[in-house]
């Protein structure tokens, strides 16, 4: 039988904890604006939130990362499958998807040439230094990981001045074995149109 | 059913390829989903609109109100006691807003609706212009579904999948907001039936191990208790509900929504649910050892204390929105499906039983009910008239045939416990949003649905005072509908609370109200006042007399009475109080 999420059961409802949801919608316009509403009303805050494309054309993936009970977590995201124009929204603990954030970190060049270990601490992190122009007066740093990953770089660095520092919303994929294709098309030939099919 | 397929097909296949103003579009459209009645109020964004309909005259009927909020529950009483979507339009700013209220109450209470907003034009969208208003974002947390349409190349097709998810699954309010440029541009019409959205998925159908899981804890259970709420209604389900308590002899409770989809002289019927429900079924709750909840959602005023609700019982929610499962109570089985669906399919799993004993104890609550409660509500012998007798009395007229619209306070719960429901889709109120000022303009809509039915607003003083400008609406059209305020100069119910639990501090509530026959008569409604016992038939008679006309009564009630029993806010429905 179809079902649009998928939820692992009974895991503990005690802590609240870090949940990706994965939200696959039509591209309607005011469609964010609807996801988040939802969140809005139940006082829970979004931690990060993505808006992308997906594998299939014409669908957009939204990645959100909420801080929250299990038990609270689930009723927000049938609230979001609720939504017409919702394909499927799944909800994820931190093991049930691979995911990565992306920051970039700003910094003066002559910090370079008077610290020199800032070398070793780029090398050390796996961040790498984005090619810019030579005349400028700043360089730039990428890098890819999770979130404690990326801030431990920016503490390393901070003592050498960050002139900006930014860091995107979490991106995930699952580990299913689903796929949107599949599920779209069960959606597209599902008997649950009709009231007797 | 099939002929009405028939007429749309045909009428579609009719306007098909002719060429038309976004605005005829609109009207044309609603003519193929066979929209015979309009509640609305023009205004400047929504008057290209308004002009297409005044050719359309003779194929559908527009009701002016007098106040949009007015056009909003008028086209909800039509849908409730219809089961069709219930149509309203309003132009754009204060007019869109102005259907806000009802909007959210019919999202809560899961009525049909398509409301039609006019738009300022698209290139001043986000400007500030004149009655502009973001309506789509104000509305988005409280509609099913809502579109802004600013190509007319749309427009049959938004106004199509409008129908289409307005009233099937759980149904709700959709609003359709277009601009005026889009009001005005020319197309060529086509309309084709809305079967199908990819992303909305309105029927799951029941999953055999769920029905099989669910009859057994009913064949096995000495002490079933089954709720039905609203979903029954909708879903049409009261037939195979009554096969399915009758084969399980299983005591059936109704929560204020789903009134009227079993007579309430069924001798399965064991009352009413929740705070001022009966002393039973709430009592009974925790004493069950299943509980059956078909089509409805265990709000607060149902459940009370969630901690101390049903925690000895097997938990079977059947339940076709997903969101409302294991929302707030958890379920043993879940079936997510249509209750008829459901029910129909869970029936022949379901083995014929016998509950005489349990059956007895609800007895044994309702006698007791009926001395400490009922009996003085109903049969008075001095003091003040009360609303219970009233009820009573209006039941006994009408034979438990009419069509009862109530609005919010101690006289909705007061007609719902006293009036004997004898036909569904006859208890018209607004359950979970509590709109005070509904029931005036909801019971014109009901009329408009259903003029062959005898239709009763029953309304306190307070609400009446919301929305009576709605008098006019009566008038105008010659609605008849027979309008009684049950007048105790009080907000009553919050008078009731301030009594119970804020030590008599009656902080804003008493009234000092304005002379309603006067007001009535000044509309041209026949009205009178009540003020004894012996008046009570009389005026009752005199007021259902002649079913062509309007008729007002204000029946002075005693002042300070409470509606119990009562369940404390927050309270075990276990202790449930009688005095």
């Amino acid at each position: 039988m179809l079902s649009k999420s998928i939820y692992t059961n009974n895991l503990n409802d005690e802590e609240e904890r870090d949940f990706t949801i994965s939200i696959l919608s039509e591209n309607s316009v005011g469609m964010l604006h609807a996801v988040t509403i939802i969140f809005t009303r139940r006082k829970v805050n979004i931690e990060s939130i993505n808006a992308s494309d997906s594998e299939v054309a014409g669908v957009y993936r939204y990645t959100i990362v909420i801080r929250a009970k299990r038990s609270v977590a689930e009723k927000v995201v049938k609230q979001i499958e609720k939504l017409v124009d919702v394909l499927a929204a799944f909800l994820y603990e931190q093991d049930q998807m691979h995911y990565q954030e992306i920051a970039l970190y700003k910094m003066a060049k002559k910090n370079l040439s008077s610290n020199p270990e800032i070398l070793t601490v780029i090398a050390n992190h796996g961040a790498k230094i984005l090619p810019t122009e030579l005349d400028y007066e700043y360089f730039i740093l990428e890098k890819t990981g999770h979130k404690n990953e990326i801030m431990n770089l920016f503490n390393d660095l901070e003592v050498y001045g960050v002139s900006e520092f930014v860091k995107s919303a979490r991106i995930s994929v699952s580990k299913s074995k689903r796929e949107t294709r599949t599920l779209i098309e069960q959606l597209e030939n599902s008997n649950f149109n009709l009231i007797d099919a | 059913m099939e002929t009405l397929e028939k007429k749309m097909l045909s009428l579609a296949e009719t306007f098909k390829d002719r060429e038309v103003t976004g605005s005829e579009a609109v009207i044309m459209s609603l003519l193929c989903e066979n929209v015979s009645t309009i509640f609305g109020y023009p205004g400047g964004a929504i008057m290209p609109i308004y002009d297409a309909l005044y050719d359309y005259q003779d194929r559908i009927k527009h009701y002016l109100v007098r106040h949009e909020q007015g056009a909003i529950h008028a086209a909800q009483g039509y849908a409730r006691v219809s089961g069709g979507v219930g149509v309203c339009f309003a132009t754009s700013g204060p007019g869109a807003t102005n259907l806000v209220t009802g909007i959210a109450d019919a999202q809560i209470d899961s009525t049909p609706l398509v409301c039609i907003t006019g738009q300022v034009p698209s290139h001043l969208l986000g400007t500030d212009a004149f009655q502009e208003t973001d309506i789509i974002s104000i509305s988005m947390p409280i509609t099913k579904w809502h579109y802004q349409v600013t190509d007319a190349r749309e427009i049959p097709e938004v106004i199509a999948k409008a129908f289409y998810i307005a009233n099937s699954g759980r149904p709700g309010p959709v609003l359709v907001d277009i601009t005026k440029d889009a009001q005005n541009q020319k197309i060529n019409f086509s309309y084709k039936k809305c079967e199908r959205i990819r992303s909305y998925q309105p029927f799951p159908k029941p999953k055999q191990a769920d029905l099989i899981k669910a009859a057994e804890f009913i064949n096995n259970s000495e002490k079933p208790l089954l709720l039905f709420g609203h979903g029954v209604l909708i879903a049409q389900a009261q037939e195979e509900l009554k096969k399915i308590i009758e084969k399980a002899e299983i005591p059936a409770a109704w929560t204020i929504m789903g009134l009227s989809a079993l007579d309430t002289s069924h001798s399965l019927n064991v009352g009413m649910l929740g705070m001022h429900g009966n002393y039973g079924p709430n009592l009974k709750t925790n004493e069950c050892d299943v509980l059956i909840a078909v089509g409805m959602r265990f709000d607060d005023r149902v459940t009370g204390d969630l901690k101390r609700y049903a925690k000895q019982a097997k938990i079977i929610h059947i339940e076709i929105d997903p969101a409302e499962i294991d929302k707030n109570v958890k379920t043993d089985v879940a079936i997510n499906a249509d209750a008829k669906i459901a029910l129909r399919d869970l029936l022949p799993l379901i083995k014929e039983n016998k509950h005489s004993e349990w059956l007895q104890e609800f007895k044994e609550c309702t006698e007791k009910e009926f001395e400490m409660v009922i009996s003085d509500e109903l049969y008075p012998k001095s003091g003040g008239l009360k609303m219970g007798e009233v009820i009573n009395k209006v039941s006994e007229l009408t034979k438990g045939e009419a069509i009862v619209v109530t609005d919010v306070g101690q006289h909705q719960m007061i007609a719902m416990r006293y009036y004997n429901y004898h036909k569904i889709r006859t208890n018209v109120t607004s359950g979970g949003f509590g709109t005070m000022g509904f029931a005036l303009p909801a019971s014109m809509g009901s009329k408009v649905a259903k003029p062959n039915e005898t239709v009763i607003a029953v309304i306190g003083d307070g609400g009446f005072q919301m929305t009576l400008q709605e008098l006019g609406c009566i008038s105008q059209y010659k609605i008849p509908v027979k309008i009684i305020i049950l007048n105790n100069n009080f907000l009553g119910m919050v008078r009731q609370w301030q009594e119970l639990f804020f030590e008599k501090r009656y902080s804003f509530t008493e009234m000092v109200n304005p002379d309603f026959v006067a007001i009535s008569k000044g509309f041209g409604i026949e009205a009178e006042k009540v003020e004894t016992r012996e008046e009570i038939e009389g005026a009752l008679q005199r007021m259902f007399e002649d079913k062509e006309k309007p008729y007002l009564l204000n029946i002075i009630v005693e002042k300070e009475v409470n509606v119990f029993p009562m369940v404390a806010s927050g309270d075990s429905v276990s202790n449930i109080r009688l005095s």
